[in-house]
């Protein structure tokens, strides 16, 4: 699904109100088709606007780390690495990576470690057209395999899908 | 298991890596008790006397001033969000970057303390009773300042307010270490009771710490 | 990072490649020489007994420190001035060395005050000083290691010498007017104008063979940093090969 609308029309914080790190003031955000025990914050992953990197951490101690931190086991990065194009780069620190690499390196994460819930801010920011192309590809193998995928966009995503229209008519 | 010690190994590589602060916390305690002398005058009587609060209030405000940094780095790149909706209670987590930060700053204090002592012209065995009592009361300096980091990210206000919230909350850490330092030298107390006392604190506030931080970071999501 | 910028530490590379070898064995003989004159030659003080051999590894190790900083100034200069490009790497390179300098002046000097003064540390003036300029090379240090960029960290690092350079001698006037104040409570100090040339001798090799250990670990140390920035330079290369060229 994407969610598109004007700036400041909300797209960001229904992002963060279903990741579970904005909290609801009426209302209640539910799931269906996941597991009952775990929250949805549990089941998904969060793209927001920053990518979440060490400057002084080389591309695949920073991988590494959220794959052992989100996926609670030691998988293998570097095939993460070489889906999302970063594969000659593993050893070098992330402060030297531009922002679309960055980006990738945020987005090597979604690929290491499986979740069904994909909760994107602009995937697409930074990202050249070759990189956008990856993206949507990555996304419709993720929809393919029954995933689902949430993005806040403004420019298209490249896939087919619903949209969700925020804020008032233009 | 595996989340917690991914994390606990990050934090500690991002310690001595470029722009780390591991050895930051030891150098400004070097400055401070430097400094102290040229305060309060050379006399090696005097300092000997003072010297275990000396080197107390040093460690105090290099474990607090390197505090500021240990939940601010990970917000301001957006790692905070991940780490608040990952599958790892947060509480652990807390305690986790907790023992990393000790491990990177409270112990390398520790082990300076020996040299330090030296120059305060400490006997021995106040040097010793100065280096237990802050092996076993810096943990709940990190642990207490884990709180006031929890509360100034979550009020996204930095700098001083830190050390504001949490200096007073150090006090019985502060009194318990100071007294049994020097009850091990001067008596007339014995050292056992305000040690044991110190390490009660520690495990007390080792339980309270990351509780306190992890709802504190949870209100700051509103 | 223009490659122009590479020219000139590429020429200092072959140069001292081929020196480095001739110092080095320089430094050792000169250090044979001088231990050779400490031990076999230079009387026993008849105050201090065999102690009095410190001095020849304390007094060198504390002018280095002295000196070494005096070299980081004149780099200092040759950063901020001319922009030179070795100017940085070698204000870099001397900070840990003046650091290790001034420490070994410190230790020994502690190590010298045990039998002297019945303890290892005494609030004396000098003393005092050298600790300053030790913490003053710990923070250089430090802030060289906070900056990952080292044309960045160069430019602070040699505002932060030349401002330690000019506040050096207020520090040690400051700790002088100090210590005079408090009146310490005793500080015996030896040699004075009139040094006997039996010991005078051994203590200028000594220092001629410690100067020259620096000098060889300083451009060992610099060649280390030259190719490190090497390093960082191909790795910036690596990650935008389009930018590089």
């Amino acid at each position: 699904m994407a969610l598109v609308g004007p700036n400041g029309s909300g797209k960001s914080s229904l992002l963060r109100l279903i990741a579970g790190l904005l909290r609801p003031s009426a209302g209640r955000i539910e799931f269906q088709g996941g597991t009952a025990e775990r929250t949805i914050g549990e089941q998904a992953h969060y793209l927001g606007h920053l990518d979440p990197l060490k400057p002084s951490l080389t591309v695949a101690e920073n991988l590494d780390f959220w794959a052992g931190y989100l996926g609670d086991r030691d998988s293998p990065a570097d095939e993460a690495l070489a889906a999302v194009g970063l594969g000659a780069l593993t050893d070098l620190p992330a402060a030297y990576l531009s922002a679309g690499q960055r980006r990738r390196l945020s987005l090597a994460r979604l690929l290491a470690v499986p979740r069904p819930i994909w909760l994107l801010d602009e995937p697409a920011s930074g990202l050249d057209a070759a990189g956008q192309e990856r993206l949507a590809e990555h996304m419709r193998e993720h929809l393919a395999t029954g995933g689902m995928v949430v993005a806040a966009t403004h420019g298209p995503l490249g896939i087919e899908c619903e949209e969700l229209r925020l804020g008032g008519s233009p | 298991m595996t989340a917690l010690s991914a994390l606990l190994v990050r934090d500690m590589r991002l310690a001595i890596r470029v722009g780390g602060g591991a050895l930051m916390g030891v150098l400004f305690f070097l400055i401070v008790v430097t400094l102290v002398p040229f305060a309060v005058g050379p006399d090696l009587v005097q300092l000997r006397r003072i010297g275990p609060a000396i080197l107390w209030l040093g460690a105090l405000l290099a474990c607090l001033l390197t505090l500021d940094r240990l939940l601010a780095a990970d917000h301001e790149d957006g790692s905070l969000d991940l780490i608040l909706m990952g599958g790892t209670p947060l509480e652990l987590s807390l305690l986790a970057k907790a023992v990393a930060h000790w491990i990177t700053t409270g112990l390398p204090l520790v082990i300076a303390t020996p040299l330090l002592g030296l120059l305060l012209d400490l006997e021995p065995l106040a040097i010793g009773a100065v280096a237990l009592t802050l092996l076993a009361g810096t943990p709940a300096l990190t642990c207490i300042g884990l709180i006031g980091a929890a509360l100034s990210v979550a009020l996204r206000r930095g700098g001083l307010l830190l050390p504001v919230l949490i200096l007073p909350l150090t006090v019985p850490v502060l009194i318990f270490g100071v007294a049994a330092s020097n009850a091990a030298v001067a008596g007339p107390l014995s050292f056992g009771a305000p040690f044991m006392i110190l390490c009660a604190l520690t495990l007390g506030s080792l339980v309270l710490g990351p509780f306190a931080a992890a709802a504190a970071l949870r209100h700051g999501l509103e | 990072m223009a490659l122009i910028d590479l020219a000139n530490p590429t020429r200092f590379l072959s140069v001292t490649e081929r020196v480095l070898p001739w110092l080095a064995a320089a430094t050792a003989l000169a250090f044979a020489a001088g231990l050779y004159l400490v031990w076999a030659v230079a009387p026993d003080d008849y105050q201090q007994g065999a102690t009095v051999t410190i001095m020849f590894i304390h007094v060198p190790n504390a002018w280095l420190a002295m000196g070494v900083w005096t070299v980081m100034s004149i780099a200092s200069i040759g950063t901020l001035v001319w922009r030179h490009p070795l100017a940085d790497v070698a204000g870099k390179s001397a900070a840990p060395l003046g650091a290790a300098f001034t420490f070994l002046a410190l230790l020994t000097g502690s190590l010298w005050g045990r039998p002297m003064w019945g303890t290892y540390w005494v609030w004396d003036a000098r003393l005092t000083s050298v600790l300053v300029l030790f913490l003053m090379y710990l923070g250089v240090i430090a802030l060289w290691r906070t900056v990952d960029d080292p044309a960045r960290a160069g430019r602070a690092a040699a505002i932060l010498t030349l401002v330690g350079a000019i506040n050096l001698p207020v520090i040690k006037f400051s700790v002088d007017w100090w210590n005079t104040l408090h009146q310490p409570a005793s500080v015996l100090r030896v040699g004075g104008p009139a040094i006997h040339p039996s010991i005078l001798t051994p203590l200028l090799v000594m220092a001629l063979a410690f100067g020259l250990l620096f000098v060889t670990l300083h451009l060992a140390a610099m060649r280390n940093e030259i190719l490190r920035r090497r390093v960082r330079a191909m790795w910036l290369l690596q990650a935008h090969p389009a930018q590089g060229a």
